[in-house]
């Protein structure tokens, strides 16, 4: 019979983690991921667990008994698919739906499945987005092609670069400054007018968004290390665009 | 300004990010929505006080009210509605024109532009958690009410 309550606890631990590192790694707020985990662990009995989460790792302490466990988080990017999809399974095992072992199984095929849309997909929503904002911000419509085609390929250098190397500031700046780069051929050849609207609307699809409102949700709700590291991040990644647009406009 | 096409201009942009984000599909409308009624406020309040913190404040408020509702109608976290919503607040041209005179020379110029993209970030920042916290207290307010009716408390 303890043996039995034992191997079950360890099942218990590893679908927690994995829950936690999934959420984790498509984007989910810090403090969202410790509440889910937590609210697992109480409907499994594990009422005196404690986790503490932040954007690299994710630790979880069960009980008095059980000893505490870790998890690395290596790779984060924005997948709300996959955070909606662990949300949901999470609920039915609250609410007793699921046993345990389905809420596991469920939860290694989400880990296994790629959501993704394609990348063609994601690329001409990044133009689209990017012609709404040129004509948002006061641009002309008779110039709407040009950040519809500029968004797009920066959108999509930057993913590229992203797959090939993992450094992400590097990505956004080379994206930042292709940006820059062809916006300044397209005004300076006569064919488009207005730089700076041009500019703005392009790189909009590279604005860290996610991260922004995930650091200040985590730090209003007191997850200073997590808050602060994805704020640096956030940092990081503005100052790149920054600098790959400010190289372009020096010349 | 042009209403109707500003709201659809504004929807298709934030729906479009809900694609880049990789939002569940039955949410796209929604996350547009979100965006439109953002946007649409935060320009509202921006023509009639000239004011952009104030608008994005508005703008950030109204963005989490309506994420937060959806995100209780469709049972799904409202971070999943609310970034989408966020991105047409965030100050691009303000950080785009700081950055512009940095690299012309221009620094005073430079920190009056950059300490307004700070003042607009925060706006929004208070903006969203001002709206969550409401929520959070009118929710509580009604489920405890719900429970009163019920007979379900302790007292």
């Amino acid at each position: 019979m303890a043996q039995i309550g034992e191997t079950r606890r360890e099942l218990a631990l590893d679908c927690f983690l994995l829950a936690g590192r999934i959420m984790m790694e498509s984007g989910a707020e810090t403090y969202r991921v410790e509440d889910t985990m937590i609210r697992m662990a109480v409907s499994q009995n594990m009422v005196n667990s404690h986790c503490f989460v932040t954007p690299t790792g994710i630790m979880f302490s069960p009980s008095e008994e059980l000893a505490t466990r870790f998890v690395r988080i290596n790779n984060r990017s924005t997948d709300l698919e996959r955070v909606a999809l662990i949300n949901s399974v999470s609920r039915k095992l609250v609410s007793g739906e699921y046993t345990l072992q389905q809420a596991y199984d469920e939860m290694m095929i989400i880990d296994q499945t790629n959501y993704r849309t394609s990348v063609w997909v994601q690329t001409l929503a990044a133009s689209v987005a990017s012609a709404c904002f040129f004509i948002l911000l006061g641009g002309s419509w008779s110039n709407i092609p040009f950040p519809f085609v500029i968004g797009g390929i920066g959108f999509i250098i930057v993913e590229t670069i992203l797959i090939e190397t993992r450094v992400k500031i590097f990505a956004e700046f080379i994206g930042a400054f292709v940006i820059g780069i062809l916006a300044s051929i397209a005004v300076y050849t006569g064919i488009a007018t207005n730089l700076d609207t041009l500019i703005i609307g392009s790189i909009m699809p590279l604005v860290p968004g996610l991260l922004i409102t995930n650091a200040v949700r985590d730090l209003m709700a007191g997850y200073f290390v997590s808050g602060l590291s994805k704020g640096a991040e956030a940092f990081l990644t503005a100052f790149a665009i920054g600098a790959g647009i400010a190289v372009v406009l020096s010349f | 300004m042009n209403w109707p096409l500003e709201a659809f201009l504004s929807f298709l942009a934030a729906g479009a990010f809900g694609v880049i984000f990789n939002a569940p599909r039955r949410t796209l409308v929604s996350c547009g929505l979100v965006g439109m009624s953002g946007w649409l406020i935060y320009r509202a309040f921006f023509l009639a006080f000239d004011d952009s913190v104030q608008a994005s404040f508005a703008g950030a408020f109204a963005v989490s009210i309506v994420a937060h509702l959806l995100a209780k109608k469709f049972r799904m976290p409202m971070i999943i509605f609310s970034i989408a919503g966020i991105i047409p607040l965030v100050p691009g041209s303000k950080a785009y024109n700081a950055m512009r005179n940095i690299v012309e020379n221009n620094h005073l110029e430079a920190i009056a532009f950059a300490s307004e993209a700070l003042m607009i970030s925060g706006a929004v920042a208070m903006g969203l958690v001002f709206a969550e916290v409401l929520m959070q207290l009118y929710f509580k307010r009604q489920a405890r009410r719900i429970q009163r009716k019920m007979g379900l408390t302790q007292e």
